[in-house]
């Protein structure tokens, strides 16, 4: 929990500055009310993460979702690695067994949408655009797509977020596990340039290995690349176009799905 | 990417910090605790501070950042120490079960506001 508007005064506390030209007063001093003084400035205590109002929000949606018995997972990725391609192929095989639906971030554009839809889920496509053009889904954005579905009728949300390595890894949705999707045409190394999206993923999806024999790619390197950011993650080598290797993804996915529907 | 996003939450609850018996008065410095993992990049997030002030009580307004390292601690051995390069693997025990204490801050600790007279 935050303090919020805890007001403690504490004179030229700079923890940056490396001038200290003035004496430090002990917090003591003021307790909760303000100091003040001839000239200069009072330090105001706020004590507050810039992203509470976000993490709020996430919380409410998990509790929105717990309720509901919905398992949402939030894909993310660079731009291009196959999210789209891999979820399409993932719902033709889910579906109708596992009752989905997808919510779908781009910055402009709903072709995304259109080809999720080909599987018969519902499908809420937001382009961030309407919202100054933002680089990620936020939770507020999560919660007003899902009030557009029938979160009664569906066990398993899918949130395909925008195209981005860095700052979707940094804002909760209230999703129950998030899942990185990295492909073979990408450098090797992007796990640890990213180490904060590979931090925070639960599992990692290593996309278009039916391109292999044509690369220069050395898998091991990206295998360990993801390892040394996150040693327990699991990684499921996959092509999203001939469906190789998509029985343990698949298998993951119904039995996270299960154990929280149960 | 979303460095203007987080300034103007700051601006905001910078403003809203503002002891309510204190009227117009102007914020002279925020400052803020970015852990070295969190996604945001210091420069940029300047640029936009300074952009995105303008015209509110901040305007002006230094924005002080301190950036904490990445300080992680094994799950299984309890061993803490500081994480330099991206590799979240314990030092001592090899293992990769491990519990990150703090590099993900993105915290305002404190505004200073300029004394009338």
């Amino acid at each position: 929990m935050y303090l919020d508007r805890l007001y403690k005064t504490q004179k030229y506390h700079h923890h940056t500055d490396s001038h200290h030209h003035h004496p430090h007063a002990h917090p003591e001093d003021g307790g909760t009310g303000i100091t003040t003084q001839k000239s200069g400035t009072r330090e105001i205590k706020v004590v507050r993460r810039v992203l509470d109002v976000n993490e709020k929000m996430a919380g409410e949606n998990r509790r929105m979702f717990a309720e509901k018995g919905v398992f949402v997972i939030n894909v993310m990725s660079s731009p291009g690695s196959g999210k789209t391609t891999t979820l399409q192929r993932t719902l033709a095989h889910i579906m109708p067994e596992i009752k989905s639906a997808v919510i779908v971030g781009d910055i402009c554009t709903t072709h995304d949408a259109d080809r999720l839809a080909v599987s018969g889920a519902p499908v809420v496509q937001i382009n961030t655009d309407e919202f100054g053009g933002d680089c990620h889904l936020a939770a507020h954005v999560i919660e007003k797509a899902a009030g557009g579905l029938e979160l009664d009728d569906i066990d398993l949300l899918i949130v395909e977020n925008v195209g981005n390595l860095v700052c979707p890894a940094e804002f909760d949705i209230g999703e129950d596990a998030r899942v990185v999707v990295l492909s073979v045409t990408e450098g090797e190394d992007k796990p640890v340039k990213y180490p904060l999206m590979f931090r925070v993923c639960e599992v990692a999806l290593l996309n278009k290995i039916d391109l292999l024999p044509y690369l220069d790619y050395d898998k091991q390197k990206a295998l360990d690349c993801i390892r040394q950011v996150n040693p327990n993650m699991p990684i499921f080598e996959i092509s999203a176009k001939t469906e190789e290797g998509f029985g343990p993804w698949l298998e993951w996915l119904r039995e996270r799905v299960k154990q929280k529907t149960l | 990417m979303h460095e203007m996003g987080i300034a103007l939450q700051i601006i905001e609850i910078a403003t809203a910090s503002i002891p309510p018996n204190l009227k117009d008065v102007r914020i002279e410095k925020v400052n803020l605790k970015i852990g070295k993992l969190a996604a945001v990049v210091p420069e940029s997030l300047r640029f936009c501070f300074d952009v995105a002030v303008k015209d509110t009580p901040l305007e002006g307004a230094k924005l002080a950042i301190e950036e904490l390292p990445v300080v992680a601690k094994c799950k299984d051995c309890d061993t803490q120490w500081t994480i330099s390069g991206p590799a979240f693997t314990c030092e001592n025990c090899k293992s990769g079960s491990l519990e990150i204490i703090s590099g993900r801050e993105l915290d305002i600790e404190s505004i200073e506001i300029a004394e009338e007279g």
